[in-house]
């Protein structure tokens, strides 16, 4: 793979100034973040707010209007098209960077006309150009670890929405990303079945995986990530460490996010095990 | 009733359909590899790509596979010399390959625009996945959304089969001995209109249920992703399919 400007201090991911707009709606208006190798920042903030957004500009499924994106130093390189928006410079590298980012959407995604192996071993095999024999082995190894290696011949539809997610997960861990992008991960599930994704997902966290996660579940954010973003209304408006965001937020509107946000998680839970007191999931 | 009739002419009715099926086989045959780039085409952002397309689709949905038929036949020989220039008039004179000719492109427009809407209706969350691994845009149409198409649009295709299946008997009238054809001349030779032509429908009929139960096990294996197991049983244990 070619790897140009590679420099030992860049940092897992880089993003600097990124604005995007849908039509007249300005969504990100200049938001910059850094991710070191092993970083886990939860992303929180009302819906509306961006962070979907931002997630999506990371890998591209959303272009920027503005602002630069690099991956382990490496810049995505933007060019401008007849009428003067921004594009991609080049698809190949797209793709390659994109390879090199795994997505857990908030719907899945499965393939659903393939298996949870087929699911798990297609990129591998075909974006990777992996043996298949070599991608089954690692896939059933994935599918052994979120706990679903019983389901690796059945279909999505035959499976739980939490068995679903933790395929998913298995399917973007068998491209061995560099970075582990999550999309609201358990905002479609069932109550019950959001404890055993998040599960999945603290034990990636303590294996070191770098990871960006926009999430509302607070208890699982203020446990796992190292460090925490909310954003308001496409700005950042507080950032660092959990315990003084959700601590001791020196911002009034993330002051306010919070108190409404636990109350209603307090509200929804069994006495003892409110998100304060204990980690819920 | 005439049965000894109907039996005496079914070596030639089974000869006639015998045409019938090869000229529904071809057409099918040539006319899906046709729909496939026509369909890639029609869903083209570029207007010059995608505009000829729809004309032509436009043009073959929209007249009569009769006058279709009439018009490469009965046609192509006021073009005959410009047709031999180009070494075509051999192709032309002959009924059998204008028949295919025009059947070919007709099923084309049908399926490219039957498989049009099947590529649009392949859920935009899937597609989105299979960008966000790093997949290239061909290898993402071979591998996720022809497919994912194809299955959506195979309920469909197995009407356009039967459909054009049944258009064939339209041969017959630029000179074809197809099933239809020769019910026609052995009516009359014979005036046994009702015997052949009941024989020749039978005929028919028994080809289209053979087509139909073969798309059947094509969509039972293709659609095991759709089946749940809890469904199944709860439709064995109740007789009645679930909501």
């Amino acid at each position: 793979m070619p790897s140009p400007v590679k420099v030992q201090t860049a940092p897992a991911l880089l993003v600097e100034d990124v604005h995007k707009s849908f039509a007249s709606l300005e969504v990100l208006k200049g938001v910059s973040l850094s991710a070191e190798e092993g970083d886990v920042i939860a992303l929180i903030g009302a819906s509306g707010s961006g962070k979907s957004t931002l997630l999506r500009c990371i890998n591209l499924l959303e272009i920027p209007d503005s602002g630069r994106v690099l991956l382990r130093g490496e810049l995505l390189k933007m060019t401008r098209d007849r009428r003067g928006r921004i594009k991609p410079a080049d698809w190949r590298q797209v793709d390659r960077l994109r390879s090199r980012l795994g997505m857990v959407f908030q719907s899945f995604n499965l393939w659903t006309h393939m298996t949870i192996l087929q699911n798990v071993i297609e990129a591998p095999v075909h974006v990777l150009k992996e043996p298949k024999r070599a991608a089954t082995d690692k896939a059933m190894a994935l599918l052994e670890k979120v706990g679903i290696a019983d389901k690796a011949q059945a279909y999505p539809a035959q499976l739980s929405g939490g068995q679903q997610q933790r395929a998913a997960i298995a399917r973007a861990l068998a491209m061995e990303p560099d970075i582990m992008l999550f999309d609201e991960p358990t905002s479609a599930l069932d109550p019950e079945l959001v404890g055993e994704v998040l599960r999945v997902m603290q034990q990636l966290a303590q294996e070191g995986r770098t990871m960006i996660i926009v999430t509302h579940e607070m208890a699982f954010a203020r446990e796992v990530a190292s460090r925490v973003i909310f954003l308001h209304k496409g700005r950042i408006e507080e950032e660092g460490p959990p315990e003084q965001v959700f601590g001791n937020p020196s911002s009034e509107r993330c002051r306010q996010f919070l108190a409404s946000h636990l109350d209603r998680q307090r509200n929804g839970m069994p006495e003892g095990q409110h998100a304060q007191a204990s980690i819920s999931f | 009733m005439n049965l000894s009739l109907v039996i005496n002419s079914l070596p030639q009715l089974l000869s006639g359909l015998l045409i019938t099926l090869e000229i529904t086989a071809l057409a099918l045959a040539i006319g899906l590899a046709l729909a496939v780039p026509l369909a890639l085409m029609r869903l083209s952002k570029n207007f010059l790509v995608r505009a000829p397309v729809y004309g032509f689709i436009f043009y073959f949905r929209g007249t009569p596979l009769l006058v279709q038929l009439f018009l490469v036949y009965y046609g192509s020989g006021q073009f005959r010399p410009e047709l031999e220039a180009l070494g075509l008039w051999t192709f032309f004179r002959e009924a059998y390959f204008c028949a295919v000719f025009t059947l070919t492109l007709n099923t084309a427009a049908y399926t490219a625009e039957i498989l049009r809407g099947a590529i649009q209706a392949v859920p935009y969350g899937e597609i989105e996945a299979a960008r966000a691994m790093g997949m290239s845009r061909s290898l993402l149409y071979r591998r996720i959304i022809l497919p994912k198409a194809f299955r959506i649009a195979l309920p469909a295709y197995s009407n356009e089969v039967v459909f054009l299946f049944q258009a064939t008997s339209l041969v017959s009238i630029i000179t074809l001995l197809d099933l239809t054809g020769v019910a026609r001349v052995l009516v009359a030779r014979t005036f046994a209109v009702y015997e052949l032509y009941i024989a020749a429908g039978l005929i028919y009929l028994a080809c289209t249920y053979l087509i139909l139960w073969i798309f059947r096990r094509v969509e039972q294996r293709l659609f095991a992703h759709l089946r749940r197991p809890e469904a199944e049983k709860a439709k064995k244990l109740t007789g009645a399919a679930l909501p």
